[in-house]
């Protein structure tokens, strides 16, 4: 099988260093303030282009891309501090406080805002729209060309074991979402979709358990607990993960539409092959 | 051989000594009136017997345990608390408490206890009314009742016969008297010297922060401790009726 | 009495039979129950023993105790509002299970979390007497509950806000109303013990407080020891609100509404109301549960929304006639 987590490292390597070049038209002052348009724009961004990112972006748990954003100042999503880096762009996510946003346009600094990617399709638009915004329009389609063709080269996989995604407080998401578009592209069948559910919401722990599904991925709890994720330990989702690395596996690869994403693929395919192998595949 | 022995007892409330070194005995067959102004002490010096309150010297009621005291003296307090809606034959009942090894039926010698101090307040008509709900007389007859029903040798009750009609007076006084005649015990506060004139078998007159004097109604309910103690003038002789007292006019 | 008893008890066991089978798998009752009983339902049988079961089973033991506890505070000091919700002490416990939580102490330690809880419902029971007091009249309680109130629930947002996990933020609501939505058995073993010994001491009260019917110094007379009274009440109180509360949340009103209804058909006496209520609260808390699970299936509705919609305007009503008492 072919490493795609090798490749993916080097493709963002390429695209951090190789493809963007000083930009001619575009800002020259980038501040993001989501994790998402944090870790697409340090992909894009030539150098000195993006000024700052969100502090998520440093959180190994949330960023596919932490050890890259120790190198940049971090903000807090916060107008005063955000207005006092006097940026000529601020990116910000749909889900961005609308009373910072609206203040800082009214601040007259430009803000560019991007939607969420809910489907693996969404990430070569999120490529491009980023592109566009920082001025990086060669190196968006060439980071979009390579993504593309590593998604067309996963290839098809016997055998769908049947796989439930769940996480704190329950909920767990459907095909119109990109954790359930991973799990699909991996060759996973999503319970979700039997149980009705096409987008995100909460599964109720019975019906989970109803559904016996083959594995169950479950989000990795923070190291400080809190009573949402303990239903992630609850003993009907331990009887049900029967694979020990399963309530770990949804990672900061998950998160964004990011070529990231073929990382958690590439982790899901072994999940796959252990789950259809011979001597575990009979239960 | 005495029912209640209390020696040189001293009683401070903050800070305020309100009674210096009082003694006295009440013996099997004493009704005991306890008279006094207000602010005398007649309620301290009640609670400081019993051991409800701290206080110097010495009382043999304050000197047992709670259980053994609670066979020896049963107490009514001046508060007529009635927390609950308990009907008034359960509130008697109650009296049965410090006697029966725990809760469940109450057994026929208790609660023949129960009926005779139900009768004896003459509450007959109110047993299955709830407690909390009868006027004030009816409940401190109640509450007398309940007294009653614990069914020790010695009773004490701050102003029983408070807020009573003259008709209830009479008979909670009459009550009182015959169990002194059946050779029990009974120290009672009051503010109706008429009535004590006329029921009690001895009255102590607390003053001055201490007993001003201790002995058989005519020898307290004299002119000159009454002028001392209240700051009145009186009325008493001993008629065909009996003993009749009245007070008159304040002293100036 | 005795047939409120049976009344009581035959409530509770229809409505755990009822609680069993309702759930959002969509299987008859009569097969949940076998599968209850029987290895042969494969997934279904899970859903009942790990799911279903422990849910019907916190609602008995935490409504029973949450009932037990109302009647007990309420006969000791003698005054129909005292509430373990009301008087601050459930959320007290909420801080204390919260601090346990993001502490690491309720992973760390064999029964920390309960055992933090009864701590912070100990500090609450406490702060209520010193404040209130026995001879303290309605407004010195809720006022004492009301400042007790918002300071552990200020103090459990604080801690909640603090912690580095971003849906720690998010669980006020849970802390604030209460939820026995995903128990496990093993929470029913975490607290078993705690509401167990705390409804044995409570139980043990029922004489010291019919004699408190009488006022403080008539029960005094009457032969009980109002200091041990009083630590036992404390401890009873604090090991049940906490252990309840440690799993399920601040669940309130249970302790005010049960007491209120039932007094009356036990003629008003505090032993007996004692029992009636954790009877009644186990049956009010499974109605509870029961209708968070009717009414909005697919919202984890807080069981305390439905309690206080019953119990606050009952709540009202006694401080109306209060106030009436008093003019």
């Amino acid at each position: 099988m072919r490493s795609w987590l090798g490749i993916a490292f080097a493709l963002i390597y390429s695209a951090t260093s190789g493809f963007a070049g000083p930009s001619a038209n575009g800002p020259s002052r980038v501040v993001s303030m989501n994790l998402c348009t944090d870790q697409l724009a340090m992909m894009l961004a030539g150098p000195g282009q993006l000024a700052s990112v969100s502090y998520i972006a440093r959180d190994r748990r949330a960023s596919a891309m932490a050890q890259d954003a120790m190198a940049y100042p971090i903000n807090h999503g916060r107008a005063e501090e955000i207005y006092l880096l006097k940026p000529d762009l601020v990116i910000a996510g749909t889900f961005s406080t609308r009373a910072t946003t609206d203040m800082l346009r009214r601040f007259g600094v430009p803000v560019a805002v991007f939607e969420p990617a809910y489907s693996l399709n969404d990430i070569s638009d999120r490529i491009a729209q980023m592109g566009a915004v920082l001025g990086q329009d060669a190196a968006a389609t060439a980071l979009i060309a390579l993504f593309e063709t590593e998604i067309a080269n996963i290839s098809g996989v016997a055998g769908r074991p049947r796989a439930a995604l769940y996480a704190a407080n329950g909920y767990t998401s459907g095909q119109h979402s990109l954790a359930g578009q991973i799990l699909e592209a991996a060759g996973f069948a999503n319970i979700a979709a039997e149980l009705g559910y096409s987008h995100s919401g909460v599964l109720p722990l019975e019906l989970l358990a109803m559904a016996d599904p083959d594995v169950v991925i479950a989000t990795r709890p923070y190291e400080r607990p809190s009573r949402s994720e303990e239903i992630l330990a609850h003993p009907v989702v331990s009887a049900l993960s029967r694979h020990p690395d399963t309530g770990e596996m949804r990672d900061a690869d998950w998160v964004c539409g990011t070529p990231h994403v073929l990382n958690a693929i590439q982790k899901l395919r072994h999940l796959h092959s252990d789950t259809t192998s011979p001597e575990e595949g009979s239960e | 051989m005495s029912i209640l022995r209390v020696r040189t007892l001293s009683v401070t409330r903050r800070a305020r000594a309100v009674l210096r070194d009082v003694s006295f005995d009440v013996r099997p067959g004493e009704f005991v009136g306890l008279l006094g102004p207000n602010g005398a002490g007649k309620t301290s010096l009640m609670r400081a017997v019993l051991g409800l309150i701290p206080a110097e010297g010495h009382s043999s009621l304050a000197e047992l345990t709670a259980v053994d005291r609670a066979r020896v003296v049963a107490w009514m307090p001046q508060s007529r608390e009635i927390a609950w809606p308990v009907p008034v034959e359960r509130l008697v009942a109650l009296g049965r408490l410090p006697h029966l090894p725990n809760r469940g039926r109450v057994p026929a010698k208790d609660q023949a206890l129960v009926d005779t101090a139900i009768t004896r307040m003459g509450l007959d008509a109110f047993r299955a009314r709830a407690a909390s709900r009868l006027s004030g007389g009816e409940q401190a007859r109640a509450l007398i009742a309940r007294a009653l029903a614990q069914d020790t040798p010695l009773l004490m009750a701050d102003e029983p016969a408070a807020g009573l009609d003259p008709a209830h007076q009479i008979s909670t006084m009459q009550v009182f008297a015959d169990l002194a005649r059946e050779g029990r015990s009974a120290l009672v506060s009051l503010h109706d010297l008429s009535l004590a004139a006329r029921h009690c078998t001895r009255l102590i007159l607390l003053a001055e922060g201490g007993i001003l004097a201790d002995g058989p109604p005519a020898e307290v309910l004299t002119p000159e401790l009454m002028a001392r103690a209240f700051g009145i003038s009186v009325w008493h002789k001993h008629t065909e009726q009996g003993p009749v007292f009245q007070p008159l006019e304040v002293l100036s | 009495m005795m047939r409120l008893m049976v009344v009581l008890s035959a409530a509770v066991l229809a409505l755990f039979a009822l609680s069993l089978t309702l759930g959002p798998a969509p299987v008859s009752a009569a097969e949940s129950l076998a599968a209850l009983f029987s290895d042969d339902y494969g997934p279904l049988t899970l859903v009942m023993r790990e799911i279903r079961l422990p849910r019907s089973l916190l609602a008995i033991l935490i409504g029973g105790g949450l009932g037990l506890a109302g009647a007990a505070m309420q006969g000791y000091l003698r005054n129909p509002l005292a509430e373990p919700g009301l008087i601050g002490v459930s959320s007290s416990a909420a801080l204390g299970a919260v601090l346990a939580i993001n502490t690491g102490v309720a992973t760390g330690v064999a029964l920390g979390l309960p055992i933090a809880a009864l701590l912070g419902a100990l500090i609450g029971v406490g702060l209520v007497l010193l404040l209130a007091g026995p001879q303290g009249g309605s407004i010195t309680l809720i006022l004492a509950g009301i400042a007790i109130s918002a300071m552990a629930g200020a103090l459990t947002s604080l801690v909640l806000n603090l912690s580095p996990n971003p849906f720690a933020a998010n669980e006020i609501v849970f802390w604030m109303m209460g939820s026995l939505a995903d128990r496990s058995m093993l929470h029913v073993y975490l607290v078993l013990p705690f509401v167990a010994v705390g409804a044995v001491i409570l139980l043990r009260l029922g004489r010291g407080l019919d004699a408190l019917t009488l006022g403080e110094d008539a029960a005094q007379t009457m032969g009980v020891n109002l200091r041990r009274l009083r630590l036992m009440l404390v401890f009873g109180t604090a090991s049940v609100v906490g252990g309840a509360t440690a799993v399920a949340g601040a669940i309130g009103f249970i302790g005010l509404v049960v007491p209120h209804i039932l007094r009356p058909f036990v003629q008003g006496q505090p032993s007996r109301l004692l029992w009636a209520s954790a009877l009644g609260g186990a049956v009010m808390l499974q109605l509870a549960d029961i209708a968070v699970r009717v009414i909005l299936p697919a919202r984890d509705l807080k069981l305390g929304v439905v309690t206080a919609l019953v119990g606050a305007p009952l709540f009202l009503h006694l401080i109306y006639k209060t106030r009436k008492g008093q003019s």
